[in-house]
């Protein structure tokens, strides 16, 4: 086993140590297909938290999408993400010769799954904000992915802004039914029915 | 009788291994060919209350059974691990807010592990009072720190709860393991086995008995099932399920009896408690209940034994002057 897959282990099982990480397949089964998963916002653990709710064998044709400029500018922070992780990297600066999803079309090209926070930035308070448009233009390029949403629940009690060392409180992601671009629809009309199935997972407040 | 003592401890453990888990083994085949039949209504809830019992007892059994595998210092961090779970379990269901981290991260990675090392240390004396004394007095301060003053007492009051339940109360098990009587060397986890059984069989009487006596409740509110005369029967039969136990344990046979009676009865009365505490978060059972995998309901199992064990620990020292 290489060091990279050791580290794999060692985080998801601190991950479970920590807040559960229990995976709520309400509306699918956590089955092989490719998939893009996409979640509520509000914490640095969202991605970590997903990633072990999966089962084992889908964490390596899973992959997070991480900012270039930061996840590239040490060693370590590159090996976590670009060997343990598999991310596909983006770069934050808008330059005009290039389409800023290239590298996930790519990616999905190549049949991996992703899992993108369609809100651009965490969200601590409420509903998650409107949805950014990337989350249409891959499902317009590749109709045959399932569109997965996802619900990450309680995060932000374990790490909240500004701590780094997380207080140990069960989470859950629920997982909900795979949805499409339906045809003829438009962009604003998607986005919103995606953000609407994401908040529907939420779970009830007793 | 006889013949049995002059077993060595070892063998007289491994042979009460063998009856429990024949005696599960029984029960649940039992179980198995009972679910054939249908049933509904009440009886359907009834039934299913009898299985989470039957697989809480499996656990508990398991986890007994691990423990003395893993000898003293093993059982104290398997019972670490189980006082995390728990713990965890508890503040995940009260509200806390954004300004308790600093104390709840005092709560699960300072003193947790310093109340099992003391544990394991075995010294007892600080072991008793570090978390009434010292985490009583140190977990308001660090809330203090963190500067906000919205609903301080009572968010201070869950920790502190937490704590003294999920952590003090559930490290007295292992302590248990850890105390030493003369002559009984060898043999301290039939201690642990007659508080946990004794536990057990007066939460099992109790549930039996308030299905048949069909009192009326003490506090309808928290539980429809508690009634005085219930809970006495409980606790009396699990006090003579002790003191027919008594040549497993350092006590003599009165001796057993009282202690068992002093154990069954708080644990019940502490499960009665932690009905009211879930009543309060509004949950039925501890854990997660939609959950499909993972979440056990740990505090659930453990809740009575958080109670009893402290009791029972320090009747058996203040009574044996250990």
């Amino acid at each position: 086993m290489s060091r990279a897959e050791l580290m794999g282990l060692l985080l998801a099982f601190i991950a479970r140590l920590i807040t559960g990480a229990q995976g709520h397949w309400k509306g699918c089964p956590p089955t092989a297909q490719q998939r893009i998963y996409f979640a509520n916002h509000q914490s640095h653990l969202d991605w970590v938290l997903i990633w072990a709710a999966l089962p084992k064998d889908l964490r390596t044709m899973t992959r997070p999408i991480a900012a270039k400029d930061y996840w590239t500018s040490s060693p370590f922070k590159h090996w976590l993400t670009h060997e343990v992780f598999h991310a596909v990297y983006v770069s934050r600066q808008r330059t005009d010769d290039q389409d800023p999803l290239e590298p996930l079309v790519e990616a999905l090209t190549s049949g991996d799954s992703l899992v993108i926070f369609p809100e651009g930035t965490r969200s601590n308070k409420g509903d998650p904000q409107a949805f950014k448009s990337g989350l249409f233009h891959l499902a317009e390029q590749f109709p045959d992915v399932e569109l997965i949403p996802a619900w990450i629940d309680n995060v932000q009690r374990v790490m909240p802004k500004g701590e780094v060392v997380p207080v140990p409180i069960l989470c859950t992601v629920t997982f909900g039914a795979p949805m499409h671009l339906e045809s003829g629809e438009d962009k604003a009309a998607f986005l919103e029915r995606a953000r609407d199935a994401v908040i529907a997972l939420r779970p009830r407040v007793n | 009788m006889g013949s049995l003592r002059s077993l060595d401890p070892d063998k007289q453990v491994a042979l009460l291994f063998a009856i429990l888990f024949g005696t599960l083994m029984l029960v649940s085949t039992g179980a198995v060919l009972y679910s054939l039949r249908d049933r509904v209504g009440e009886a359907g809830e009834a039934w299913t209350r009898f299985l989470r019992d039957l697989r809480a007892a499996w656990v508990g059994t398991l986890l007994f059974w691990l423990a003395w595998l893993a000898g003293p210092i093993g059982a104290t961090v398997l019972f670490g691990l189980f006082s995390f779970l728990a713990l965890r379990e508890f503040i995940t269901l009260q509200h806390t807010r954004r300004s308790d981290h600093r104390t709840l991260i005092l709560a699960f990675f300072i003193v947790l592990p310093l109340q099992y090392v003391i544990v394991a240390l075995r010294h007892f004396d600080l072991f008793t009072v570090f978390i009434p004394v010292y985490v009583f007095f140190a977990v308001p301060v660090v809330s203090a720190m963190a500067g906000d003053p919205h609903r301080f007492l009572e968010r201070n009051a869950k920790i502190q709860w937490g704590i003294v339940v999920c952590v003090y109360g559930l490290s007295h098990a292992p302590a248990l393991l850890l105390l030493e009587f003369q002559r009984y060397e060898g043999r301290s986890a039939f201690l642990l086995f007659f508080l946990v059984i004794v536990v057990a069989v007066a939460q099992v009487v109790q549930e039996l008995a308030s299905r048949r006596l069909r009192r009326r409740p003490v506090a309808r509110q928290i539980s429809r099932s508690f009634s005085f005369r219930a809970w006495l029967i409980g606790a009396v039969v699990a006090a003579w399920v002790g003191a027919a136990l008594y040549w497993i344990t350092p006590f003599k046979a009165g001796q057993a009896l009282s202690m068992a009676f002093v154990a069954a009865a708080t644990g019940t009365l502490g499960e009665f408690v932690m009905k009211a505490l879930k009543r309060d978060a509004g949950v039925h059972h501890w854990g997660n209940r939609s959950s499909v995998t993972g979440a056990v309901g740990l505090l659930d199992r453990v809740a009575p034994l958080c109670f009893a064990a402290p009791v029972f620990f320090h009747s058996v020292r203040w009574y044996f002057r250990l």
